[in-house]
């Protein structure tokens, strides 16, 4: 039963074809306050299994729960979504976008939650008045966390989040969601290529390949252990950010 | 009782006097020639000087219209002609017992005539006439070495020149079919001898041909008379009977000449007339350029502001159902897009049956137009959303209402003010068709320039339509400034991190 309760994710038998193209067919647990990390190349099915776990994608086969209940309307307000690019509405200041999930709420209350997650994701205050196209693409990034956060959701699923970010933002911003991930102690589960990404944030790592799951487990066990050649010739592709973080 | 009699009674008679007082204004229409303005407003003058509250509805468009607006009451009186009773209207016997007992059955009574008749004739240059003794189409029968030139239309139909040959036994070989206009000049440079004429064309006054008399009254009879609703009041009747036998075909002539080749305003030439035989004053009230143009000002713009109106509450959600629903986007688009096929002239005449004539038909067609633009670009402004953003908004958990509210309806809405934009401008130029029903406008002057070919009135339509378009299109501008977020016009920021 220990074993039920540390579920968050489950994916039971799902399979999702786009057309006659096969996109997922996997069958996952994924553990509840840890970082998972779906890594794999371009087209291996792990952005589909984001959107699976969101509810954005039904399966085309199986069932997919969330922390032991079905994943209904009332279960993704308590999943946090962050895509590449922030999906932040253009229409909306930085500030609107945050409150657009707590929309009704009393001001003080939107202003005092609103202070706190700007201070938790480093972003000046005087900012939030401004509109997307008038920030940065990691303040962008930092906005769209802060909405992602604002109900509190028990989990968080980011999408590529820093896929559009120069190398030294995605280095700082790779440390400050590593740095909220450890201080909140939320499920998270990252969908990336890059190996970085996996090595700063991933307590585990799913490599996949056209759809299916190649290899599971920490990244030093995938550096060590491969459980297919392909494991190592996707690692050895990404060796130059591996060597700069000391692997 | 008999002090609540007390009260009553004067009551009564107070509300009396003030229903004779607050009497209906009679309406006169007419069609959108020459003649027709000329003798409408000639009735609407003599209904004034008669004390006959009446107002002119000139030029409302052709016979179908002037007929329809009368059964339906919009109009009280026209001036029509016996020939087209029969021959177009009622498809009956020409003779006057006929016409009269057709018309009862619908409740119009036919004045007697007017004093003149505009059927077809035959006109023979002057010194030729002269010169042979020709009086009558008779006469013809002697000279077959004649050239005879008829309008086209005169050469194929029917009742036109086979079967007038048929019945006067002609035997001229030379006849060609050409332009009416050609026709003319062909007469009076000698190169034709006879052409067909209508009887009161204002050339007849200019190059005074010789008529031929149609002895073997083979031709139509096209008596001018007032067609009146059997509703009308006595006075105003009376007014109108002065107008029995009262315009030659000469003077009828003379008067449209003046309007044609000397421009002068038909109320003018009706005035002239009037106080010439009837001894009215001949005052016509003429408003400057400034006020007539202020007054079709405003007509224009209740047309185009109540038409975008409409326009906008029915084309945004067929907009939006379009965008959402597959099924239903090929059905609305492909309907709005055939209504826009559709000519606005044809589209402003099937009105007529179901709307009447003036403003509220031509309201519909307008609405109709500029449906397109609306719709189309409310579509193009939702489906042209970023898919992450669709994404986001249904992450957020946002319901179907709620998207539309907060994320698609902002988002399109640059899209939307552009196509309400196209809307409008397209609807300023529009409009100016909707004088063809009475509806007023820019299109007014613009008609009745075309008709007298005065460019300075064609132009105190156009040029003030063309401002009104660019006035409009600068409105949009601002109105894109009040209703897109500026989070949408801004240009990217650089990159600061």
């Amino acid at each position: 039963m220990a074993i039920y309760d540390a579920r968050m994710f489950e994916l039971r038998a799902v399979r999702k074809s786009w057309g006659t193209q096969l996109a997922v067919e996997v069958d996952l647990a994924l553990p509840r306050g840890r970082t998972t990390v779906l890594l794999g190349p371009s087209g291996c099915g792990k952005s589909t299994l984001l959107r699976l776990c969101m509810g954005l994608v039904a399966p085309d086969a199986g069932e997919i729960r969330f922390d032991g209940g079905p994943l209904d309307r009332a279960a993704r307000r308590r999943i946090g979504y962050v895509i590449q690019e922030g999906g932040l509405f253009p229409h909306l200041t930085a500030r609107q976008n945050v409150a657009l999930p707590a929309r009704g709420r009393p001001h003080a209350e939107l202003d005092a939650r609103i202070g706190e997650l700007a201070e938790l994701v480093r972003l000046p205050a005087e900012l939030l008045q401004r509109y997307p196209v008038e920030l940065s693409g990691g303040q962008r990034q930092r906005v769209s966390l802060m909405r992602a956060l604002m109900l509190d959701p028990e989990a968080l699923l980011l999408d590529e989040p820093f896929g559009a970010l120069d190398p030294i933002i995605r280095a700082e911003l790779q440390q400050d969601l590593r740095r909220i991930a450890q201080r909140l102690g939320k499920t998270m589960v990252m969908v990336t290529h890059d190996l970085g990404d996996a090595a700063t944030l991933g307590d585990e790592i799913i490599l996949l390949r056209a759809g299916r799951v190649v290899q599971r487990g920490p990244l030093g066990e995938l550096v060590r252990a491969p459980a297919d050649p392909f494991v190592t010739q996707f690692i050895e592709a990404q060796r130059a950010p591996l060597e700069k973080i000391g692997a | 009782m008999k002090r609540a009699g007390t009260i009553v009674l004067p009551l009564a008679v107070v509300l009396t006097v003030g229903a004779c007082h607050a009497e209906r204004e009679i309406a006169v229409g007419s069609k959108k020639f020459t003649e027709s303005v000329l003798l409408g407003e000639l009735a609407t003058q003599l209904l004034a000087d008669g004390g006959v509250r009446a107002r002119h509805e000139a030029q409302l468009g052709g016979t179908r219209v002037l007929w329809d607006a009368l059964l339906a009451g919009r109009i009280d009186i026209y001036p029509e002609y016996t020939g087209t009773l029969c021959q177009e209207i009622l498809r009956s016997a020409c003779d006057r017992a006929s016409l009269e007992r057709a018309l009862a059955q619908k409740g119009i009574v036919m004045s007697p005539s007017l004093g003149f008749s505009d059927g077809y004739a035959l006109a023979a240059n002057r010194e030729v006439a002269a010169r042979l003794g020709l009086g009558k189409i008779s006469d013809l029968i002697a000279h077959p070495e004649l050239r005879l030139g008829f309008s086209e239309e005169f050469v194929a139909r029917g009742d036109g020149w086979p079967a007038l040959r048929a019945r006067y036994r002609l035997p001229q070989k030379d006849v060609r079919g050409l332009d009416h206009d050609l026709a003319w000049r062909g007469l009076a440079a000698g190169t034709l001898d006879v052409i067909d004429a209508y009887g009161t064309d204002a050339e007849i006054d200019y190059y005074k041909p010789a008529l031929l008399d149609d002895d073997l009254h083979y031709f139509t009879e096209y008596e001018a008379v007032l067609l009146y609703r059997d509703t009308l009041p006595p006075a105003a009747r009376a007014a109108l009977a002065r107008l029995q036998g009262a315009v030659s075909a000469t003077e009828m002539i003379a008067m449209n000449a003046r309007a044609k080749r000397d421009k002068t305003p038909d109320a003018r030439i009706a005035a002239d007339f009037a106080r010439a035989h009837f001894g009215t004053s001949g005052v016509v009230t003429n408003d400057g350029v400034a006020r007539r143009i202020g007054a079709r000002t405003v007509e224009h713009l209740i047309l185009v502001g109540i038409s975008l109106a409409g326009a906008i509450l029915l084309g945004v959600p067929l907009g939006i159902v379009a965008a959402r629903r597959r099924r239903l986007r090929r059905l609305i688009l492909g309907t709005t897009g055939l209504m826009q096929t559709i000519p606005s002239l044809a589209l402003l005449v099937f009105m007529i049956p179901l709307f009447g004539i003036g403003t509220g038909p031509a309201l519909v067609a307008l609405v109709v137009y500029s449906l397109l633009p609306i719709v189309r670009n409310t579509v193009a402004g939702i489906d042209g959303i970023a898919a992450p953003l669709r994404e986001s908004a249904a992450a957020l958990g946002l319901g179907g209402w709620e998207r539309l509210r907060l994320v698609e309806l902002p988002l399109a809405m640059p899209s939307i003010v552009a196509g309400v934009q196209t809307a409008a401008v397209i609807a300023v130029g529009t409009a100016t068709l909707g004088a063809l029903i009475g509806a007023g406008g820019y299109g007014q002057p613009i008609l009745t320039g075309i008709r007298l070919d005065d460019t300075a009135l064609i132009l105190e339509g156009a040029v003030p339509a063309a401002l009104l378009a660019l006035a409009v299109q600068g409105l949009f501008d601002l109105v894109e400034l009040a209703v897109v977020s500026r989070g949408l016009r801004l240009r990217p920021a650089v990159d600061d991190d």
